[in-house]
């Protein structure tokens, strides 16, 4: 028989520490739904999501309930719709977004992500009409997640794409400034984005996956930092070592739910985001993590070799637990949606400067801050060109998800509900690159070689 | 299939007999019982399979707890494989 200690401890991990399943994730290819004529597109894109996504969220529900174990999200990633848009020049993209919108309705989704252009290199017509109506289609549909591949390590980064966002993102908060500028949320702007990433608002289905197929994310900041709350004289050897541990364990609970959600939908298997995730609960934070190891507050001196061991131990665990390990996979540092960034950013002990340093060591990067909602486009742009610098020349997935906070300045707060938190608007540096902004053109592919 | 039922709680009279009686009602075997005092707290495992189950997992699931919130402990019914693959390699 099972063990009465691991099962005591599976169980504690599920009720006391927030473990969960964070999002089951069905990619769905559009590819074949491409037409000439935007309503038909339209049509058959509903239809497709509708069809093969129909069973997805009772077989959540399903696997939830069997093995006890909860699965927050059930979602949708579809191909980067600027594909299609492309094929119906004189239509506008919204059609397609409100499409999205009404088959996520339609199969009880709560995000969809997809409406989604790749510009690391240039644009093709599609991409310029799908990235300008981004702020139309965030504002007038709730649940399309939207997200632009802006630079590569393989590409370079898209100069032209970089101020474009600089102004999409302040036209989203603009639109949806009466919903706490929550338009601005729905958006990321990546570079070196994941094909295969489960999680939103960054999820895209990539041209290389297959027709249909079945993503996974974990979570589990509470149990890495239970863990370590036990640990008060253990150096960092060990305290590598209890991630490491712990990163399994969660890893495995997602490779179960992934393979059983596959089995029961007949959609293979992609892979599992072994991500931490945290959200507004309070344990169930990263940044309660690094203070465990033993920072004063989120943010401090030392923030970043705690998250860089942290972001790699969790790597080292999950990839032994899972057959197949991708997406963003490491550690998120959301600030809104994480209740120790947040105590962290009230009191100042955390500033944008030195999230910009924890994203070259964290999974992501720049990820729900709130900025002051009269940061002109030209500072955003600068932001998202610093943030894609680092993605591109350290080769991993680097994102911007800013929100200016329409009306407000720093020091106020900006509230959202539910697992997008709420958070103090944070300073940024008012000097501006706006000449920088306005060259445009592409700053070149890093040379690979030559590593200082 | 078999499932872990776990019942945490205060110990009291007829809590075993409570679960025991549920699982009858539903043609649910008991393979295995183990009960313990862990951390001042009563700790009951059981594994049963439910393969000839006359009700599905989750009317079973809800039944189980149901029992456990009149009676002020907490009951969890669990698919095997959750524990086997977190704690196995």
């Amino acid at each position: 028989m099972l063990n009465t200690n691991d099962i005591l401890e599976t169980i504690s991990m599920i009720q006391e520490e927030d473990l969960d399943i964070r999002t089951i994730t069905m990619g769905i290819s559009l590819l074949d739904c491409v037409d000439s004529d935007a309503d038909k597109a339209c049509g058959k894109v509903y239809d497709k999501i509708c069809r093969y996504a129909q069973d997805l969220v009772k077989t959540g529900e399903d696997i939830e309930k069997e093995y006890g174990i909860p699965i927050i999200n059930k979602r949708i990633s579809v191909t980067p719709i600027a594909l299609l848009a492309g094929a119906c020049p004189t239509e506008s993209p919204v059609k397609f977004a409100a499409a999205l919108d009404s088959a996520a309705h339609c199969v009880g989704v709560n995000f969809i992500g997809g409406y989604s252009a790749l510009v690391q290199k240039g644009f093709a017509p599609g991409d310029h009409a799908l990235i300008d109506s981004i702020p139309e289609a965030l504002s007038t549909t709730a649940r399309v997640c939207s997200s632009v591949n802006v630079g590569s390590t393989k590409a370079g980064i898209n100069m032209d794409a970089v101020a474009k966002m600089g102004r999409i993102i302040k036209e989203c908060a603009l639109l949806t400034a009466n919903n706490s500028s929550f338009g601005a949320a729905k958006l990321v702007v990546f570079c070196n984005a994941p094909e295969d990433n489960p999680f939103m608002a960054g999820a895209f289905h990539g041209t290389g996956e297959g027709d249909c197929v079945i993503n996974v994310g974990v979570s589990g900041p509470g149990v890495v930092r239970a863990a370590l709350t036990k640990a008060t004289t253990c150096n960092i050897t060990e305290i590598a070592d209890i991630v490491k541990r712990t990163a399994f364990k969660i890893t495995r609970v997602g490779q179960l739910v992934a393979k059983e959600a596959s089995r029961r939908l007949n959609v293979p298997f992609g892979i599992v985001d072994l991500s931490l995730a945290p959200t507004p609960a309070v344990g169930d934070s990263v940044a309660y993590i690094l203070e465990e190891m033993g920072l004063e507050k989120c943010g401090a001196h030392g923030t970043t070799a705690c998250l860089a061991l942290l972001n790699d131990a969790v790597k080292k665990g999950g990839v032994m637990a899972s057959s197949h390990i991708g997406g963003l996979s490491g550690a998120f540092i959301p600030v809104s949606e994480d209740a120790g960034m947040i105590e962290a950013a009230r009191c100042g002990a955390l500033s944008i400067n030195k999230l910009e340093a924890m994203t070259a060591v964290c999974s992501v990067g720049l990820d729900m801050i709130v900025v002051p909602g009269d940061t002109s486009e030209e500072i955003l742009a600068a932001i998202i060109a610093d943030e894609a610098a680092i993605g591109m020349i350290n080769s991993k997935t680097t994102a911007v998800r800013l929100i200016p906070a329409i009306g407000k300045k720093t020091g106020d707060e900006l509230e959202f509900g539910g697992l997008f938190g709420s958070g103090p608007v944070m300073e940024v540096n008012p000097y501006s690159p706006a000449k920088f902004i306005s060259r445009g053109g592409r700053i070149p592919a890093p040379i690979q070689s030559l590593k200082n | 299939m078999r499932a872990v039922i776990t019942v945490l709680g205060k110990d009291m009279v007829g809590i075993l007999a409570g679960v025991s009686n549920i699982c009858a009602e539903t043609n649910v075997n008991i393979i295995e019982v183990t009960q313990s005092i862990l951390q001042d707290m009563f700790a009951m495992i059981m594994l049963a399979d439910i393969s000839k189950s006359t009700t599905d997992f989750t009317v079973l699931s809800d039944r189980l707890s149901e029992f456990g919130n009149s009676n002020g402990l907490s009951v969890h019914t669990m698919h095997e494989d959750i524990f086997n693959s977190m704690h196995r390699i």
